[in-house]
């Protein structure tokens, strides 16, 4: 397993779509090695054989029917566009 | 060196819902740019995703469909990846707990020649889960605009064992889930309309080898044609890397069905790493014996199930019931005529020519057309009957695919009956024989064909109401009364 | 009181709207206010009154918003410079219920940006100074909600908890603080923080005021999957109900190391009270509660907070950058200038923890952790109807004090994020004053959906004292 207190900033911010300075960088892998470090005390637990608590509450089957409900028209739904055209938001180019 | 392809496919199928995945504003194609949104479907700070029941219901129909294990439990999880078209830049899908595990896909090979069945055989699924659509992208010349209409469309993944092994295969395999689902109500699978998309990963190995060679996804394969032109381009691309000395490099491929041709995409910046975990947005799914039942009981016979009893039970020829059995409307309504008349053959005759003709001729869907099951029932029962003739049964039905009128109404009032009247058609024969000595001699001298001129007299007669069956009988009787 | 005619709403609102002005260059508590929006509304509601059309006891009542939580055609910035110029579309749901009970809403309140800090120190605005000393902090992140209403600028305001965010400023500005059961209100329309720990509150000046707030903002809601159905019982009515003996559990933990003597003392005497009040007092344990919640927490809320804000892109809304000119770049770019530093280090830490290769050893173990504190609370409600703690080890402490070291404000959280993680509700209410005057909480913990015992008992703390009725000098 890695060792946790590890942390690639770099490759980390690039996920999050985050652009970080080197100063933020260096700042930033300190400060959650510390908070990582901390973390790593969970290890201590038994954790085998517990199911994972991946919501607020153990509930099922929450649906809404199939039924149209009138959603936001075009200026609202663009209201808060930073650029648009057509009706559409604008993006720089994407080459794919 | 002999290789051998190895194809997987990933299929996507927009499912057919009134309102989206996880809200309910409508969804649909076609509409102006961003009308199709609301807070959730445009990822504003607060909004929240509700499962839509009804995609839950088709999505479990198409897995029971094709066979497959539908889970006992689900669970929705969030991809997270940044692109312009995912509004939340996450996608809510299914990661490690699909809905559907397993199941097959049926397939038909082509035939020997065309009016033969060709070989069928089984295609295993991985899985099928759901997820939503993204947005569209439009590029242009210095910008690229997004509409959100199609995000959050429901979105079914069917994803295929690597099981094909040539682009025929790939074809039969996507004509048949096409057909599967359409015929279910699950999707109408427009390739045009995106409802249906289709990504394959293709590898290619030395035949007797089991370890699968280097995989290229390619993509864009945007109409059937295309499913088996691109891959089949693709399995010449890589035996020619592979033969003239190379290797195959793995990577995503971006097919141009116009051009024939296939380019490497950009290659992305770094590997995916998508974070997968559990949404908690949006509690598991339990789907229990009850639930399935339910859905199991609104299922319809699986399409190549129906040809091959249309062809034991019907005596039907495999032609016709290669064009019957893929629109299942046309199927269920030769059923409900053949059940009603019991001239299965004729009706099958009726749909497949005639019918199918006046729909292309009017551009119509069978659903729409004026023409009721009982009133075909009755042309073929006047056919059968010798009401009347086949020449009037076709004027008939082209008025009551017109009109919508019974066939009875129709021949009243066009007096397109039969006669029968055996008097009249006596003397016409007698007429017919003395008329035509020449015609006479021949049949008498052996020459089976020259009745046909005589017949022909007693019908002009007749104004074409004598039945055909009943004027043949008489012509021979006497004839061969006068040669004795 | 507007039911009793002596005050028309109208008269209330321009109370409110005076005071703020007088007060606000100091608390800085709003990151805006629609002044004459609220009075337009208050006058709407005068009308109701007068055509004996009055929607209940909050009619006319101004409520204010923390900001991050959506009101239809106001800003909703979230503290942050990436949604500094955003205006919601739409209505939160509880928002809905408030109008619809005719409640006035006054002003988008300040916080820690997303909802991330204790201290409403990160907001982009500005911090938030505590009325009863300027120069310490509201605590957070609903500090400007607490601020607000302890500064007399409105009477009640919703905020929103994760793991702590009512409660610990409820607790410095000496107000009532309910965080209720997870999934008693809805979420839709609150901005996300950690989707399966964030919970809409009430911050207000006493027990009643915040069951008359909760019983209109609490119920089923069908936009919020996790929003459950349960009856929802008069809280009000609740109040002056007497029911048995009550059986109040002492979780040892909460009062070792760290606990500001002046806080525990504070807290014993509230424990004496009830025990003079014929409750059965019990020490318990929370061992795992107390050695592990925080790093679940910031394992679970960051790695939930790392998806949840990466909608904020600058493409569709939001801050976009200036700099960039290709579709790469532009999110990168435009996030890096539009979230502060406490939202970057939080969503690098959580993007890191379920990047691939990680996901096991943090997120999973955190989420099996979690199962066991929600057990290990579970266990101890067997044998007790709530759970008392100080809310808080330390008062208020002092603007900038621990803003350097983001762990040592995280620790702060240690007796009211446990609450979050097993989806409980909690609620703090004032129970004394320091020797340097600041307030000191005292936290109650109920089981879930057990809002209507738990409002009753501190109610009845309440009723026997008097900090509720103190105002900061200001």
């Amino acid at each position: 397993m890695n060792s946790s207190a590890e942390i690639n900033i770099e490759y980390v911010a690039r996920l999050a779509r985050l652009a970080l300075t080197a100063t933020e960088q260096a700042k930033l892998s300190q400060q959650l090695g510390d908070i990582l470090h901390y973390v790593d005390k969970l290890k201590q637990v038994e954790v085998a054989g517990i199911e994972p608590m991946a919501h607020g509450s153990p509930v099922f089957n929450v649906w809404a029917a199939d039924v149209v409900v009138a959603g936001l028209s075009v200026e609202e739904a663009l209201r808060n566009a930073p650029e648009q055209r057509a009706d559409s938001i604008v993006v720089p180019k994407v080459v794919e | 060196m002999n290789y051998e392809a190895v194809i997987g496919l990933e299929v996507h199928v927009q499912l057919k819902t009134a309102s989206k995945m996880f809200t309910r504003v409508a969804a649909g194609y076609g509409a102006p740019p961003n009308t199709l949104t609301d807070p959730v479907v445009l990822a504003l700070p607060g909004a929240l995703p509700v499962l839509n029941k009804e995609a839950l219901d088709k999505i479990i129909k198409a897995g029971l469909m094709l066979g497959c294990t539908i889970a006992p439990v689900c669970k929705w999880d969030r991809k997270n990846y940044f692109y312009p078209d995912s509004p939340k830049n996450y996608q809510i899908s299914q990661y490690d707990q699909p809905i559907c595990l397993a199941g097959s896909v049926e397939i038909e090979l082509p035939g020997e020649a065309r009016n033969i069945m060709g070989e069928h055989k089984q295609i295993p699924l991985t899985r099928i889960h759901l997820e939503e659509d993204v947005g569209k992208l439009t590029h242009e010349v210095h910008d690229s605009l997004v509409d959100y209409n199609r995000a959050g469309t429901p979105l079914m993944e069917i994803v295929s064992e690597p099981a094909m092994h040539s682009a025929e295969e790939a074809f039969a395999f996507l004509t048949s889930l096409r057909m599967t689902m359409v015929q279910g109500g699950i999707s109408d699978c427009d390739m045009e309309k995106g409802q249906l998309r289709c990504d394959a990963n293709i590898s290619i190995r030395p035949i007797g080898q089991t370890k699968l060679g280097v995989k290229v996804e390619l993509k864009n394969l945007n109409s059937i044609s295309y499913v088996r032109d691109g891959i089949a381009l693709e399995i010449r691309r890589q035996t020619a890397v592979l033969t003239g000395g190379g290797s195959i490099v793995q990577e995503t491929r971006q097919y141009d069905g116009e051009a024939g041709t296939s380019v490497a995409m950009r290659s992305k910046e770094m590997a995916h790493d998508y974070r997968y975990f559990p949404d908690p947005d949006l509690l598991p799914v339990q789907v229990d014996a009850a639930w399935r039942a339910t859905i199991q009981a609104t299922i319809p016979e699986l399409p190549y199930a129906r040809q091959r009893r249309f062809i034991t039970q019907y005596q039907l020829p495999y032609t016709i019931t290669a064009v019957l059995v893929p629109e299942r409307a046309l199927a269920d309504f030769f059923e409900e005529v053949a059940q009603l008349c019991g001239h299965p053959q004729a009706v099958a005759n009726w749909l497949v020519n005639d019918l199918r003709r006046e729909l292309a001729a009017g551009g119509i869907a069978l659903a729409v057309s004026k023409l009721r099951p009982a009133h075909l029932a009755a042309l073929v029962n006047l056919v059968e009957q010798g009401e009347i003739s086949m020449t009037a049964a076709k004027e008939v039905f082209n008025d009551m695919f017109q009109t919508g009128e019974a066939p009875a109404v129709i021949v009243m009032r066009k007096n397109l009956k039969q006669s029968t009247d055996s008097g009249a058609l006596e003397q016409w024969v007698q007429a017919a024989i003395v008329a035509n000595p020449k015609a006479v001699a021949e049949f008498l001298a052996g020459k089976e064909q020259a009745i046909n001129a005589v017949k022909g007299a007693v019908m002009k007669a007749s104004q074409g109401k004598a039945n055909p069956r009943l004027v043949d009988e008489l012509v021979r009787r006497q004839l061969l009364a006068g040669k004795s | 009181m507007l039911a009793a005619k002596s005050i028309s709403a109208s008269e209330l609102m321009q109370a409110f709207v005076a005071r703020t002005t007088a007060v606000e260059g100091r608390v800085h508590a709003f990151n805006s206010r629609d002044e004459v929006g609220a009075l337009g509304l208050a006058a709407a509601s005068d009308a109701r009154r007068a055509a004996g059309q009055a929607r209940g006891p909050l009619d006319g009542i101004p409520i204010g918003f923390k900001d991050v939580i959506a009101v239809e055609g106001q800003p909703l910035t979230a503290s942050s410079k990436m949604l500094a110029n955003f205006i919601s579309p739409y209505d939160a749901t509880v928002t809905t219920k408030l109008k619809a009970a005719g409640a006035i809403p006054w002003g988008r309140l300040n916080l820690d940006e997303f909802a991330m800090g204790s201290s409403t120190e990160n907001s982009a605005f500005g911090a938030t100074a505590n009325p009863w000393d300027l120069t310490r902090v509201p605590g957070g992140s609903s500090g400007g909600s607490a601020a607000a209403v302890a500064a007399g600028e409105m009477p009640g305001a919703l905020g929103s908890d994760t793991g702590g965010s009512i409660r610990q400023p409820a607790a410095f500005c000496g107000l009532v603080g309910l965080k209720p059961t997870y999934g008693l209100v809805s979420r839709y329309g609150l901005a996300a923080f950690a989707s399966s720990l964030d919970q809409i509150g009430t911050l207000t000046r006493t027990v009643g005021d915040a069951a008359q707030l909760l019983q209109v903002v609490a119920g089923h809601d069908s936009r919020d999957s996790t929003s459950l159905s349960t009856v929802i019982p008069d809280y009000s009515a609740a109040l002056q109900k007497k029911s048995r003996p009550w059986r109040i559990g002492v979780p040892k933990e909460f009062f070792g190391l760290g606990l500001d003597a002046e806080i525990g003392a504070a807290v014993q005497q509230a424990l004496a009270f009830y025990r003079s009040a014929g409750a059965e007092i019990t020490e318990v344990s929370l061992p795992l509660t107390a050695e592990y919640a925080i790093a679940v927490y910031y394992l679970i809320a960051t790695a939930e907070a790392s998806s949840n804000l990466a909608r904020y892109d600058g493409i569709r809304y939001g801050h976009r950058t200036h700099s960039a000119t290709d579709a790469i770049s532009i999110y990168a770019q435009s996030r890096a200038e539009g979230f502060g530093e406490e939202v970057k280090r939080r969503i690098i830490l959580g993007t890191h923890v379920l990047s691939s290769g990680y996901y096991d050893a943090y997120y999973l173990r955190a989420q099996k952790v979690r199962t066991l504190i929600r057990g290990e609370f579970m266990r101890v409600f067997q044998d007790c109807d709530v759970l008392l703690s100080p809310t808080t080890p330390t008062a208020a402490f002092k603007l900038g004090e621990k803003s350097s070291d983001p762990l040592a404000m995280y620790l702060n959280d240690i007796y009211t994020i446990g609450v979050n993680l097993a989806g409980l509700p909690g609620i703090s209410l004032p129970c004394g004053f320091t020797a340097g005057g600041l307030p000191i909480g005292l936290q109650i913990i109920g089981q879930p959906f057990g809002e209507a015992e738990m409002l009753t008992i501190a109610h009845t703390y309440e009723q026997g004292h008097s900090w509720h009725t103190k105002y900061p000098n200001l």
